[in-house]
């Protein structure tokens, strides 16, 4: 049996100990950005205090050192991803959003015409919906999307009639909203079958559901450094090593190229190709820092525990509200992560959250960046509340009894 | 919890939960005018009827957070029937309350250089300011109240 103790996990996060409104802090909006345990702020400490540098240019030993951190970094996250290539398939970007970016407008541009499609869904948030209206704009190609189902599911029933002209089907692992996992294996088998590539968006699934990109057989792995841990300012794009190779450079500058003359550049090969200017070489350092405890404490461990936090939860908001409290989402926990949108009736989700925070509870009002969503579901936004490894019960008793005060307040 | 009080005063509650001068009116002769906060989707529609230089009736549709609805309550209670240079005095002196800094706030939570007894209930509304992300959706109604009077007068 594995040694996994939220309360450890806890006593980690130097953020946990502080004291809101009178109340200690109960964190419930992992989904929209983690909490960093002092390993990875020491990590990054350390690193500015003794180490830093920039990367790739001088001889001298700091730099040599820093440049070490910063591939070991990518190192760490092939190995996390389980990249068959290793980290010469590992690019380093601003955030997921900018991956998004760097996928639509490099690969993007290069492969999708004005015939052909790029197949999203109803559940996407707006970084893996906007680039591809962009490149709509500039290539004339077609952004179609999956619907969702009334249960909160990808309505998979016309998948082969969807598929028609289909070059990209890009979804992600796991919504931000409802929480619903959706099943990527199965999309890769099918995108392949159609002579498809798929990109999954990992934001919020690659710190709390297992990812190994072999065994998913998926094409593009997108994500974030700060929803798993890790510090802001560091994202992830992962490809296969020869898709990479052909992907014309994204963003110019130094870094990026060969080699530069008056009449043009040369650009360099493998990752770096994509990594114009300064990188983010502490933040890479951070994200190596937030691997090695993550991988402390076993992602399949994450996954057991928040769960169990999820199914409870759910079972208790609908005990204790009786349809006051609607969860927007999937009621059971089958592919089902712990991100919990919940519609209060009466009372808007401003008020909510504001009720909530005098109770040092943290949960995200609004559209969460997923408007078509909302749309489809016909709300204007939603309070989400998510969880973490960090999370305990205990949150979620905070959680109701602060929402049954809003109630009384506004009901 | 102090903060938190001033901003959910209970005339603020009471206007949310019953919104005054709720309805339409007939355009034309009233003029109709929508307010769209993005962000957390709430909305507004503002009926007015301007005849003789003054607001004579305004009437009003939408959804939002508390906030927002209870200003655009109020708001219609503090202008209907005024002249519209005086509707225009008060939306002024609204937003100032609203952009006062916290600096310039009196120890006893009151604004300095505002004249609250001319707001009347809307200074109920000064709570909102402790809350910068709160502020947008005090100022709704009455950024859509402003546009309405400058289509009026175009």
């Amino acid at each position: 049996m594995s040694a996994f103790n939220a309360r450890a996990v806890r006593a980690d996060v130097p953020q946990l100990q502080r004291v809101i409104n009178g109340h200690p802090l109960t964190y419930l909006d992992t989904a929209a950005s983690s909490l960093q345990p002092r390993a990875v702020i020491e990590a990054m400490s350390r690193y500015y205090e003794l180490r830093h540098a920039n990367v790739h240019r001088a001889v001298y030993q700091t730099a040599e050192e820093a440049t070490a951190a910063y591939e070991g970094a990518r190192d760490a996250v092939a190995r996390f991803i389980h990249a068959p290539g290793g980290s010469g398939e590992v690019v380093f970007t601003k955030n997921a959003t900018e991956s998004f970016n760097l996928l639509a407008k490099s690969w993007g541009s290069a492969h999708l015409g004005s015939t052909d499609v790029v197949l999203v869904t109803e559940m996407e948030h707006h970084a893996n919906i906007v680039p591809w209206f962009q490149l709509r704009e500039q290539t004339g190609v077609e952004v179609r999307f999956i619907p969702v189902t009334d249960d909160y599911r990808l309505d998979l029933t016309n998948l082969d009639e969807l598929m028609v002209g289909v070059k990209l089907v890009s979804v992600t692992g796991m919504s931000n909203v409802l929480g619903t996992i959706n099943p990527v294996r199965e999309l890769a088998r099918v995108a392949h079958a159609h002579g498809a590539l798929i990109a999954v968006d990992g934001a919020q699934s690659v710190a709390h559901s297992p990812t190994d990109v072999e065994e998913l057989d998926v094409d593009f792995m997108l994500f974030t450094g700060h929803k798993m841990l890790g510090p802001t300012g560091i994202g992830v794009f992962w490809t296969h090593e020869a898709i990479l190779a052909a992907m014309p450079p994204f963003l110019g500058g130094g870094g990026m190229i060969a080699d530069v003359r008056t009449d043009g550049y040369v650009a360099a090969d493998g990752p770096t190709r994509f990594e114009a200017g300064t990188p983010p070489i502490a933040e890479a350092v951070g994200l190596h820092a937030a691997i090695r405890y993550l991988e402390g404490l076993g992602v399949a461990n994450i996954v057991d525990h928040e769960h169990g936090l999820t199914g409870d939860a759910l079972t208790r908001l609908a005990l204790e509200f009786e349809g006051r409290v609607r969860v927007i989402g999937p009621k059971d926990t089958e592919d089902r992560g712990g991100v919990i949108s919940l519609d209060v009736e009466g009372v808007h989700p401003h008020d909510v959250a504001q009720v909530l925070d005098q109770f040092g509870v943290c949960v995200r009002p609004g559209h969460h960046c997923a408007k078509p969503l909302m749309r489809r579901f016909g709300l204007a936004a939603t309070v989400r509340a998510s969880y973490g490894p960090y999370s305990l019960a205990r949150d979620t008793d905070v959680l109701i009894e602060a929402l049954g005060h809003a109630l009384k307040m506004f009901g | 919890m102090a903060n938190f009080e001033d901003l959910y005063r209970e005339i603020i509650l009471d206007h949310y939960r019953s919104p005054r001068n709720r309805g339409e009116l007939t355009t034309p002769p009233a003029v109709l005018v929508e307010g769209f906060n993005p962000l957390c989707g709430d909305e507004i529609a503002l009926y007015l009827d301007v005849d003789d230089g003054a607001l004579v009736n305004i009437k009003m549709m939408g959804h939002g957070c508390s906030i927002s609805q209870a200003s655009a309550s109020l708001m219609g209670a503090a202008v209907k029937g005024r002249p519209i240079a005086t509707v225009r005095d008060t939306i002024e002196t609204f937003k100032q309350l609203m952009t006062e800094h916290e600096a310039t706030i009196e120890h006893d939570g009151r604004p300095a250089q505002v004249d609250l007894r001319a707001l009347g209930e809307l200074a109920a509304l000064q709570g909102v300011v402790k809350f910068p992300v709160r502020i947008k959706c005090a100022m709704l109604a009455w950024n859509t109240l402003t546009q309405g009077l400058d289509q009026v007068a175009a």
